[in-house]
This record gives structure tokens, sequence and C-alpha cells, in this order.
């Protein structure tokens, strides 16, 4: 007979040991030692937590009422775990990379640091664990119950609360004490860690020993066990297939979702490596904590009085055996299990409490602006400290108020689809960069109002909270909105309901609110962030005051305004700075500066938020910008694109316009060229025939007829010459032309062309720079004399100017040699410029010009035959022709 | 025409389209692990198909030797493909394939 009060001692002795072990641990961190307890087999070991009382005690009395339908609980997990490198380990690389603290962190983070999203999973997660803590101390006093009447006591209400009590106020001092020690910006508590893993290891210890003992112990070896299993009212296996798939994936989803949970999986992880050995080691541990599961129950429900609470078997039947030293042994696994999950839950839940509703509330009362200086710190630690308590408190408080018993052992279901509706949004934020924050909203509130409906008030028990008359005919005679039956739709396991409903409509809010709303540009940041943070985190650094913020700053700006301009603005700053280089000091000014700059290409929100971070983020890095930038610069690049497409369209319509008016010119040109060429060769016709038909009649004098015939032998020349015109550019136009190359100086062209076109040095003034003149041709020098002679005589002819003048420039560019006829005279008006190249074209009546209006066509159909070209320069104070020479045909003299 | 200062920024990185033979089995193990759970999940469900006519058909017994059985086998595969995949090769050449 074991005495009640040898229970409390090995307790507190057990509770002192792990106390010891917890302090050993700091201290170890504290002097750097952290490589053991950064390892694999400490990590397991703390997701151990996963296995609560819950689990400890009530997994065979889950196992004597349903048969193997406990097992979903760990196979849920299992399948989490195996499933590593998709899910968790990015998950854990976010963890790191953002360095999150809480589940609510992640999911505020992933969704532009909302404060209200933190809110709202804060109190999810509330709602969905206070319960679970007050099943914790419900199990704890109940086995202690058990001990105190073996002992021959008998605990009432009143003892069991009692004892209740004090154990929750020494979690409350563990928690307080190790839990808030330090505040670095991981949250990794190491004492906690290490305390749970021995937990971890002693009730596996505890359950494998009386697994054993009582397969081989009580039941005679596994044969015999299988026998009993046969012959137990649990003999046939027949799940309910919706309830088993349904149980299966709500333990899964709670396994990520659990507050607890992701302090272990996520925020006291230091190391991503040791989640490959977990992968396997941890799927190991609970195969190990349930294998003995059914036996236990098989073996109790055989041997038990009917009516002994199985939920109590694991330390009734080693009392009942007579074995006490294995009796304690398992109640101190059980003690392990409640208090490793309270503690880890209560700082989880106290760490979200303090992050996402005193620690803004406290700013937010401040005046705004006021200077934020290190006293935040204290401020967290001590709200962090009450939070603890009061979550404690609040555990007691409704294991006080629910009164223990059956409806309490309900919970841990209700429980799981609780927190579980946090899963669309942490599943969608972390794969999907479209989740936005209204659709987190919408959908955890949704999945939260859906599940506190159909599972969390009904929990209760009819007329607790929900009355009979709701769950038969639904709120207000709405009958479609009874809690098991939502839309009329009946006859669904409870538990199936509320998870298919409230995953349903979670999901597609989720989902569909994500598509109709717009994230704001920090949300945008962080989705890139998430989703693609193995692109991301390898990195990440801390954002410093120095002169590579300048830098960055220039990297990024270059992304968005591109290199050139970013370049020069920079170096302008720079310069304004009294500094050379690219890299201005960073001051206000140029902040601004840059920000306006910026705002021009991605608005003035963007711009802001991206400088903002730039000077002030802690939590931003480069990367994160470079990957709005990058966005940016994509959409930039499209519209640009998009800008250059339609630029290039008005171009093309601009010359067709021009082509057009051309064309139409041409085309009246065409009929004039008919009456030109029939005038043009009727004028010399006409004069000749009248002064034959004189000379024919022969009644003329000498004098007379030696003036006739020198008349009628001009015209004849006149006729030649433009009958030779003519089939010079008809050569030329056909393309036919026979090309004379041969190699020159471009001074002599020039001197050769000056000479030929017979112009009066004393009347027009040339002006000629031979300095520049020095370029050896090779091209058909008789046919470039023949243009300039061309351009010569014309500016002769055409220049109105008193004094004539005309300017030869030389000018060598990149693979041309370009020769600049310019007169002083009055130029070519605007409206004949496209003409002057065309045949017969005039500016003024005939007669003065003496030639046909060839002259120009002619030069340009050679410099095209020479692989030149000739246009008219407008804007030369007079009119101005350009010859340009390819370089193949000049290079410049030795 | 002076030559920028600084270099423009660089191209995109750029998805290699042939592997050779030891990453290309580093990316398939991957795959095979990101399906484990499917897998699993699959097994677990298998059960549900038992025939249940007689009271002596999918006994609770079984279903033990069948799910932890199963367990293990997962358990197993899993340590193998956690001492297979690398865990460093996120920085092998053409950068992470998490797409």
């Amino acid at each position: 007979m074991i005495s009640f009060n040898l229970l409390i001692a090995v307790s507190l002795a057990y509770v002192a040991f792990l106390f010891a072990v917890a302090f050993a641990a700091e201290r170890r961190a504290a002097q750097g030692k952290t490589a053991w307890l950064r390892s694999s087999a400490i990590y397991t070991l703390s997701l151990s937590i996963y296995c609560t009382a819950w689990t400890f005690y009530g997994a065979v009395g889950y196992a004597a009422r349903s048969g193997l339908e406990y097992l979903t609980i760990y196979l849920g997990p299992t399948l989490v775990m195996i499933g590593w490198w998709g899910l968790v380990r990015k998950l854990v690389r976010i963890g790191r990379t953002q360095r999150l603290t809480s589940i609510a962190d992640l999911i505020s983070s992933r969704f532009g640091k909302s404060t209200g999203l933190g809110v709202l999973v804060t109190a999810l997660a509330i709602v969905g664990t206070t319960p679970y803590i007050a099943l914790q101390l419900q199990s704890v006093t109940q086995a202690m119950g058990v001990f105190a009447a073996n002992s021959g006591e008998v605990w009432g209400p009143s003892d069991l609360n009692r004892s209740a009590m004090w154990v929750a106020m020494g979690l409350a001092v563990f928690t307080l004490i190790f839990g808030t020690r330090n505040l670095d910006a991981h949250e990794r508590h190491h004492g906690i860690v290490l305390a749970i893993a021995v937990e971890a290891v002693v009730k596996l210890f505890a359950l494998l020993a009386v697994g054993i003992f009582v397969v081989w112990g009580v039941a005679g070896g596994l044969g015999p066990t299988r026998a009993l299993i046969d012959a137990s009212a649990q003999a046939q296996w027949a799940p309910m297939p919706s309830r088993w798939i349904g149980l299966i994936f709500v333990s899964a989803a709670a396994f990520l979702c659990l507050p607890r949970m992701f302090q272990v999986l996520v925020v006291e992880n230091a190391d991503e490596r040791v989640l490959s050995t977990a992968s396997w080691a941890f799927p190991t541990y609970l195969l190990l904590m349930s294998l003995f599961v059914v036996p236990i129950a098989v073996v109790g429900l055989d041997l038990m009085p009917a009516g002994a609470n199985p939920d109590l078997f694991v330390v009734t039947l080693p009392l009942r055996e007579g074995r006490d030293g294995l009796a304690i042994l398992s109640f101190l696994g059980g003690f392990s299990s409640a208090t490793s999950m309270v503690i880890v839950a209560t700082l989880a839940l106290a760490t979200m409490v303090s992050n996402h509703i005193v620690a803004p509330s406290w700013l937010n009362a401040r005046m705004p602006g006021a200077v934020v200086s290190g006293d935040v710190r204290r401020v967290v630690v001590m709200s962090r400290r009450i939070s603890i308590t009061a979550i404690l408190g609040l555990g007691y408080i409704y294991f006080r108020v629910s009164g223990g018993g059956e409806a309490l052992a309900a919970i841990g279901l209700v429980s799981f689809t609780g927190v579980m509706q946090v899963l669309p949004a942490m599943i969608g934020g972390v794969f999907w960069r479209g989740a936005n924050r209204w659709g987190a909203v919408a959908g955890i509130s949704i999945g939260f109002a859906v599940w506190a409906w159909t599972q969390f008030l009904p929990s209760f028990g009819v007329d607790a909270m929900l009355s009979q008359a709701v769950f038969e005919r639904g709120p207000f005679g709405l009958s479609w909105l009874r809690p098991h039956a939502l839309f009329g739709i009946e006859g669904i396991d409870p538990l199936v309901h509320a998870t298919v409903w409230s995953m349903m409509l979670n999901a597609g809010a989720f989902v569909l609110v994500s598509v109709l709303t717009f994230p704001n540009p920090l949300e945008r940041l962080q989705g890139a962030q998430f989703v693609n943070v193995y692109e991301y985190s390898s990195g990440a650094r801390a954002w410093s005051h120095s002169a590579a913020q300048a830098e960055d700053m220039l990297v990024m700006a270059q992304r968005i305004l591109g290199s050139s301009e970013a370049q020069a603005l920079f170096r302008a700053e720079a310069a304004a700075q009294g500094k050379s280089g690219l890299l201005p000091d960073v001051t206000p000014d140029f902040l601004s500066h840059l920000e306006r700059e910026l705002s021009g290409s991605v608005g003035a929100a963007t711009a802001h938020a991206m400088i903002a971070q730039l000077t002030e983020g802690a939590m931003v890095s480069v990367d994160d910008l470079i990957a709005v930038a990058d966005e940016a610069a994509q959409i930039m690049e499209y519209s640009s694109q998009l800008e250059a497409k339609s630029a290039e369209q008005e171009r093309t319509a601009r010359a067709l316009r021009e082509a057009n008016e051309k064309l139409t010119a041409v085309s009246i040109q065409k009929d004039a060229f008919l009456s030109q060429i029939s005038h043009e060769l009727r004028t010399p016709m006409t004069s000749i025939r009248s002064f034959s038909d004189i000379l024919r009649d022969g009644e003329v004098d000498d004098t007379a007829r030696r003036r006739f015939a020198g008349i009628i032998h001009d015209e004849t020349n006149r006729l030649t010459r433009l009958l030779d015109d003519l089939l010079d550019l008809g050569v030329l136009e056909s393309g036919q032309v026979q090309l004379n190359i041969g190699e020159g100086r471009l001074s002599d062209v020039l001197d050769r062309a000056v000479m030929a076109s017979g112009i009066d040095p004393a009347r027009v003034r040339i002006e000629r720079t031979p300095a520049h003149e020095g370029v050896t041709l090779r091209t058909d020098l008789e046919r470039l004399t023949q243009v300039f002679i061309n351009l010569i005589s014309n500016a002769a002819k055409y220049c109105a100017a008193e004094k004539p003048r005309l300017r030869i420039k030389v000018r060598q560019t990149q693979g041309a040699t370009e020769v600049d006829f310019c007169d002083n005279g009055a130029g070519i008006p605007p409206e004949f410029e496209s003409m002057v190249f065309e045949k017969f074209s005039r500016l003024e009546d005939q007669g003065k010009a003496g030639g046909a209006g060839l002259g120009l066509a002619i030069s340009r159909q050679i410099m095209t035959a020479l692989g030149g070209d000739i246009t008219y320069l407008p804007g030369q104070g007079g009119a101005g022709f350009r010859v340009s020479l390819p370089a193949a045909a000049a290079a410049p003299a030795p | 025409m002076t030559p920028p200062a600084i270099p423009p920024t660089p191209p995109p990185r750029r998805r290699t389209e042939f592997l050779d033979r030891g990453s290309y089995r580093q990316r398939r193990l991957r795959d095979a692990a990101r399906l484990m759970p499917v897998l699993g999940a699959v097994l677990m469900a298998l059960p549900l198909m038992w025939p249940r006519d007689r009271p002596d058909q999918s006994l609770t017994s079984s279903g033990i030797i069948y799910l932890f059985g199963l367990w293990a086998i997962l358990v197993v595969l899993a340590f193998v493909l956690s001492r297979l995949l690398r865990y460093g090769a996120a920085a092998a050449p053409g950068g992470d394939a998490e797409r």
C-alpha cells in the first residue's frame, strides 16, 4: 500500500529535478555551449509535447471506448513529419528568416505585419487552448485522486480543486522562471526545452513499462493478449470512414497549428538539419507511445471492475497488481505529459498575448511620436509574466467552472478543430503569394464562428450553452443553422460535420476574399519573402547605417529607375554634397529626393514604404526590397514596352502619312513632268523652228543670219543637254550605271568642282577648311565631282543674299565622311523640303535657273549609286545640303 | 561615351534545363519526399475497404498488425530518405528547385 505522502514527495523531488535540469541547461547556454542543446535528439523529444496527458491517460480510455480510432491522433502528425521536406522545412526556414515568435506572429507577419490578425489568431488560440490546459490539470488531479483513494483517503471536489491549484501554481512558477529569462530574438528557451525533453523520456519510458508489464506480466505474452483483444468488445475494427479520415486530417492540421507545437517545431528550432532526423525519429516516438495502448485497454477492461474509468487504467492497473513503483512511474509519466504541455502552451500563448495584444496597446497608448527607447524590453517581459499568470489562472478557472468530468474529456478534439482554423491562412500564406490580409481575416473569422457554433458551444452539452430547442430547430427557428446539421444536412458525425464545414467555409472565404481584394505593399513584400523563402533567405543580412546603405539604395533605385538614370541621380547628389563617385551620404534631403524620384515610377505609397523600410527597417532586408523592386521593374518594363510599341506605331503612321503626301505630290508632278518635258522641249524647238524658217526664206542679211544660226545652235545645245540629263537620270534610276572607281583626295575633288562650276569668286565667296579636307576617297571621282558642281552652281544660282557665301564643311563621323554645303540665302521653305530632290522641281520659274531642275535628282541618284546619300540640312541659316560618303569610300589621309 | 561605373543588374537566375545524374537523382528524391504523406495517407485509408461481413473479419488485432507494420515501414522509408536527401544541396547549381 503506497502512501499518498510518498507520491507527493516523489513528485516534488521530480519537480526539483526538472528545475535543476532547466537551470543547468540555461547555465550551459549562457556559457555558449548550446551545441548539444540543439541536437536532433533534444529537438525530437521536445516535439513529444504533442503527447499530452490527454493522450497518456486518455488514449487508453479512447481505445477502450472506440477501438483503434485513437491511432488517428498519432497518424496525422506522422504524415506531417514524414512529409517534412514539403511543408515543415519551409515553415522552419520562414520561422528562422523572419524571426517568428509564435503562430500568431507567422500569420500577422505574412499578411503585412497586421496587428489585427495577430490579435485574432491569439484570441482563437486562447479559446482553443485554455480548455486544454484545464484538461491537463484535471488529468493530474484525477490521477492524484486515485492514489489518495488507494491510501484510504476519499477525495472530494475541494481536494481536487486544491491540488489543481497547487499544480497550476507550480507550473506558473516554472514557466515564469524559465520562460521569461531572456527575450532574445529567437525566443529560444533552452531550460524549458531540455526539461520537456527529459519529461518526454520519462513518459515514454513509463508507458512502455506499463505496457510491457501488462502484456507479459498480466496477460501472459503476445498470443494471450491477442486472444484477449479478439474476445473484447472491440474485437472487430469497424471504423467510420469519414471519422477515420477526418480525424487523421484534424490531428495533422492541429500538429501544425497548435501554438505549443509551433513553438517547439519552429520557434525553438535552431538548426534546420535536425528536421531530417526528427522526420523519422518523431514518428517512431509516436509509434512507441501508442504501441501498448490497446493491450492496456483490453486488459484493463478485462480485469478492472465494471464502471472503472478507462482513462486511468494506466495508473489503476499497476496499483491493482500491487506494483506501486510502476504506478508511481506511470503517474510521473502522466504528470510529465501534463506539465510539459501546459508549460509550453502557456509560454506560447503568453508570447502571443504580450506581442500581439499588450505591447501594441502599450505603444499605442503612448503619445504618438514618443521616442521608443530601451524600456520596451522591460514592458514586454512584464507583460509576458502577467500573461503567463493570467493564462494559467484562466485554465484553472475553466477547470473549476466546468467541474471536470466527461465534458472536459471531450475538449481535446474540440480544441484541435479550433486551432486548426489557422491552417488555410497558414498554408495559403506559405505557398500562395496572392493570399492577402483580408482573405486571412475573412477565412479565420468564418472558420472560428462555424467552429464555435457547430462544435465549441455544443461541447458543453445540451442546455449548457445552447438550448435543446436550438439543437432541434436552430436559432430563432432557422432550421438550416442547427449546430449539428448546417444547411439542413443531417446525419453527419458532429466532429466531421464541424471539420468539413469550418474548413470549407474558412478556405473558401480565404481564397475568395484574397482574389477580390488588393494587398498593401508590405503584404506583397512579405508574401514574396514567405513563398520564395528558399531564394531570399540565403543572404539575409541585417540593415546597418553605413556606406553600404547608399550602395544598396543605388541597387534598388537602379532596378526601378534604370541604371543610367539612377546613377546620374546619385552622382549628382554626391556632387552636390561635395563628394566624388556614385555614393552620396544618406541625408534626409537625399531620401526625400530619392523617394520622389521613386514615387514617379512606382507610386508614392510604395516608394514611401520602401524608403521607410530601407532607413528604419530592422526587419526588412535589402533582398526584400529587391524582391519588390524586381516586381516593379517588371511592370515598368512591360509598360515601357507598350509605350515603345505605341511610339513605334505613331512613327509608322507618320511615315505613312509623309509617304502619302509625297505620293500625292509625285503624282501631281508626274503630270507636271509630262507638261514640263513637252514645255522644255517645245521652247527651244519653237525658237529653232522659227529661226530656221526665217533662214530658209533667205530674206535676212548676213549679220542677222549669223545671229539666228547662233540662237539655233544654242537652243540645240540646250536640247542636247536636257536630253543628256534625262538619259543620265534614266540610267542612274535603272541602276545600270557604270562606276569608274578611282582614288583621290577630297580637297582635289572640291577644287575641281569649284573650278568647273565656273562661278565668279568675286561674286560668291566660298569658305573652306582645307585642314579637314585631307581625306583620301575611293569612289567614282567624276560622278562625285558632278554632284559637287551641281551643289555649288545651285548655291551660286539661287542664293539671293547680297553677298552670297557658300561654306563647305567636311566632317568625319562614325562610318561616314560628311560634306556640308551651306549658303547664306533664303533657304528652302519647309513645304518644299521634301520636293527638292524630285525631277523638274524648281522653286521659282525656270529661266533664271537655266536648267531643267534635274540637277539635284541626278545628284541623289549618283550618291545612292556611290553608297552614300545627299540630304537637305534644315536650320543652317540658308540652304544646306549634306553629302555623306560611306567609310569604305573614305579614309583619312596618311 | 563613358562606360557605366556600376555594372547593370545581373540577369535573372537561369534555370538549368539539364542536370548531371547526381542533381537529377536529388530532385527526384525530393519529389519522393514530398509524396511520402500521400503514400502514407492512402495506405492508412486502405483498411476502410476491408470486408466486414462477418464478425471474424477485420479484427482489431489484424488492424493493429497492419497499421503498426505500415507505420514501421513509413518510418524506415523516412529514415532512408533523410539519409539520402542532401540538406545542403539547396546551394547546388541551378538553385533550390522548389517548384
